[in-house]
């Protein structure tokens, strides 16, 4: 433990703004998990491994000679029929049942997929270097690499350009019909089935355009999933299911926590920290409402 | 009652002999009743109280490590033992072994169960689907922390003491095997008495509407604590056993793995059929069977096998087998069936 990250205004600033660009992008991937909670009642543990596989379709560009930034483009494309593809097969037979169905036969798609990537892909740590090259602020002293920014960036733009998708396109009505009453919307001629398949396809979209930009801008690897699973499950818990300004807000928050941990903790207590910080805020949340003897639903 | 007291007297005349009978099978068998001891102590609070916990795990990589630490601190220093990192340069003799595994599996059992009684106050006030991805958490958090502490091995993992020369070299796997034997018998013996008190109805009234449990007069925290406790006391055990049989403990690979073993306890339960005495014990013995198959013929293939039969399982037969024999013979499980009843139904369908 050390806290010497406090005394310095530079390090603190330049952790604070480490954590805000790195919270943006699971503010993104939070946003596809509470669409596919909202809308279908489910809770998708291979979250996080959908986006590695976004992460990976980058890389493969990047191997091949294309700028991995293109990813941003291709590969929601290729995950949406992904998602599509796990709902057609899984999902749409856990539906309308319990939630710790759901939880389990995902966590099923998890261990396959991560099985799966680690052979496609081999167990490597590997990143898809965009050379945007670092910006320098307060006479250098804090140090952003270009790709950073914009990944941030793009995650906005892809956050605001579904947000008015779902607010004025066909589908996009449709699907808030279902998430607040899925027997009404059958009623009024929605088909519920395409809406829950595209739901999932979109969030798997989502899911892929994070996972280009954190191979652009972090490091991918087969069995990185579960956290960023966790990391989603825990915004959405505390922002509440559509609640789209809370879920950037925690997101970010989150973010600039899992930086501080880093610095005060160690490195090799990130992901731990995480896990526990989960465990806090679902603990004090149940204390919170257990003073008015409700509990969590 | 006769009837079953014959049964348990053959299986526990097979369970003795079985070391000798399939002597190439020794840690495969002992492996086996950790299992089944996992599976069926999942249950209590998974299938009884409905509490689906992913979390188990902790208690058992707690007992792993616990034992494994107690056995060598008691005589040696524990720092410098992890640190040379499993060359001999400290060799128990077999007193030393046995007293240290005695006072270590204690420990590995108490330890857990002080735990889950200490967290259980705050964890087990949430429900439903915040209860599992919680306890998930905590299974992978203890996997990371205890993955970065220096004195039990951090990263590079913990060699546990090897067994001692005792003369014959058949020993170890006959000592291992009646040590997981006998803490299954124990725990068979506890769960099936557990199951026939009021204490088995208190969880299942926690199940089915614990909110209606709490209204007639039932202190439900307190029964679902002491649920937790007597899982994870038996999870500490297992914990303790599979460690020394082992004989090398990981962070995130042996003893709090999450996506093996913390997945495994609870799957083998749903696929023998969750809340009953049979069930876990049915579910472990044929996933195991599948398992080793899987992982001797398909090697690398094992976790997208594995993967596919979470699914699969989860999705065709969450009642597992036991809820399939009941619903075709409901008789046998002492239901009373109107035989006209039943054929209306059978029409229907």
């Amino acid at each position: 433990m050390d806290f010497l990250v406090f005394q310095y205004p530079m390090i603190t600033l330049q952790a604070c703004l480490d954590g805000i660009l790195l919270g943006v992008l699971f503010a993104l991937i939070a946003y596809g998990m509470a669409l596919q909670w909202g809308v279908m009642n489910i809770i998708n543990i291979a979250q996080g491994d959908l986006v590695i596989l976004g992460g990976y379709i980058a890389y493969f560009m990047y191997l091949y000679g294309i700028h991995p930034a293109w990813g941003v483009i291709v590969a929601p494309v290729i995950m949406y029929f992904v998602g599509i593809a796990i709902y057609k097969l899984v999902i749409n037979k856990v539906v309308d049942r319990d939630l710790f169905i759901s939880i389990l036969a995902t966590f099923g798609i998890s261990i396959l997929f991560m099985q799966l990537m680690n052979f496609a892909f081999g167990a490597d740590v590997v990143l898809a270097n965009s050379g945007y090259g670092t910006t320098m602020l307060f006479d250098n002293n804090v140090v952003l690499p270009n790709s950073k920014i914009f990944s941030a960036f793009i995650s906005i733009v892809f956050a605001v350009c579904l947000v008015i998708y779902m607010k004025k396109s066909k589908l996009g009505r449709a699907i808030r019909a279902t998430a607040q009453n899925a027997r009404a919307a059958k009623i009024l001629g929605v088909d519920t089935e395409k809406v829950y398949a595209a739901t999932f396809g979109i969030n798997a979209a989502l899911c892929g355009v994070a996972g280009a930009l954190i191979s652009i801008t972090f490091t991918i690897h087969p069995y990185m999933g579960l956290p960023y699973t966790i990391r989603s499950f825990m915004i959405v818990i505390v922002a509440g299911l559509g609640n789209l300004p809370g879920v950037a807000m925690s997101g970010m928050g989150l973010g600039v926590f899992e930086e501080f941990a880093d610095y005060i903790l160690g490195t090799e207590f990130r992901i731990g920290s995480v896990f526990l910080l989960l465990v806090l805020i679902l603990v004090y949340r149940r204390f919170k409402l257990s003073r008015k003897r409700e509990y969590l639903k | 009652m006769n009837k079953n007291f014959i049964l348990y007297a053959v299986i526990l005349i097979f369970g003795l002999a079985a070391p000798f009978l399939f002597p190439a099978f020794k840690v495969q068998l002992s492996i086996l009743c950790v299992l089944i001891v996992l599976a069926t102590t999942w249950n209590i609070q998974g299938g009884e109280m409905g509490y689906n916990s992913f979390g188990n795990i902790l208690f058992y990589g707690l007992g792993m490590y616990l034992c494994a630490s107690v056995q060598v601190g008691m005589f040696f220093p524990l720092a410098e033992w992890t640190e040379s990192g499993g060359e001999k340069t400290f060799v128990h003799t077999p007193t030393q072994f046995f007293q240290g595994m005695a006072v270590g599996l204690v420990v590995a059992a108490l330890v857990p169960t002080i735990v889950a009684g200490l967290i259980g106050y705050s964890i087990l006030g949430l429900r439903g689907h915040y209860f599992a991805i919680c306890t998930l958490g905590l299974g992978v958090a203890a996997g990371e922390i205890s993955g970065g502490i220096e004195i039990i091995g951090a990263g590079q993992g913990f060699t546990t003491p090897p067994f001692p020369n005792v003369g014959s070299l058949e020993a170890r796997g006959e000592f291992f095997y009646f040590l997981s034997f006998f803490t299954l018998v124990l725990t068979f013996i506890a769960v099936r008495s557990i199951y026939s008190t009021r204490f088995k109805l208190i969880l299942n009234a926690i199940r089915d509407n614990e909110d209606k449990a709490e209204a007639m007069g039932i202190e439900t925290m307190k029964y679902k604590i002491i649920g937790w406790m007597i899982s994870a006391f038996f999870c500490g055990l297992a914990g303790g056993i599979m460690g020394g049989l082992v004989g090398y403990i990981d962070s995130t690979d042996v003893a709090f793995d999450g996506r093996e073993m913390g997945v495994f306890m609870v799957l083998m339960a749903i696929l023998g059929g969750k809340g009953t005495l049979w069930g876990p014990i049915i579910g472990a013995t044929i996933f195991h069977i599948f398992k080793e198959g899987f992982w001797t013929f398909f090697l690398g293939w094992q976790y997208v096998a594995l993967g596919v039969l979470i699914v699969v399982i989860v999705i065709y037969f969450p009642e597992g087998i036991m809820g399939w024999l009941r619903e075709k013979y409901p008789e046998r499980f002492g239901e009373v069936v109107d035989e006209k009843d039943r054929k209306a139904q059978v029409e229907l369908k």
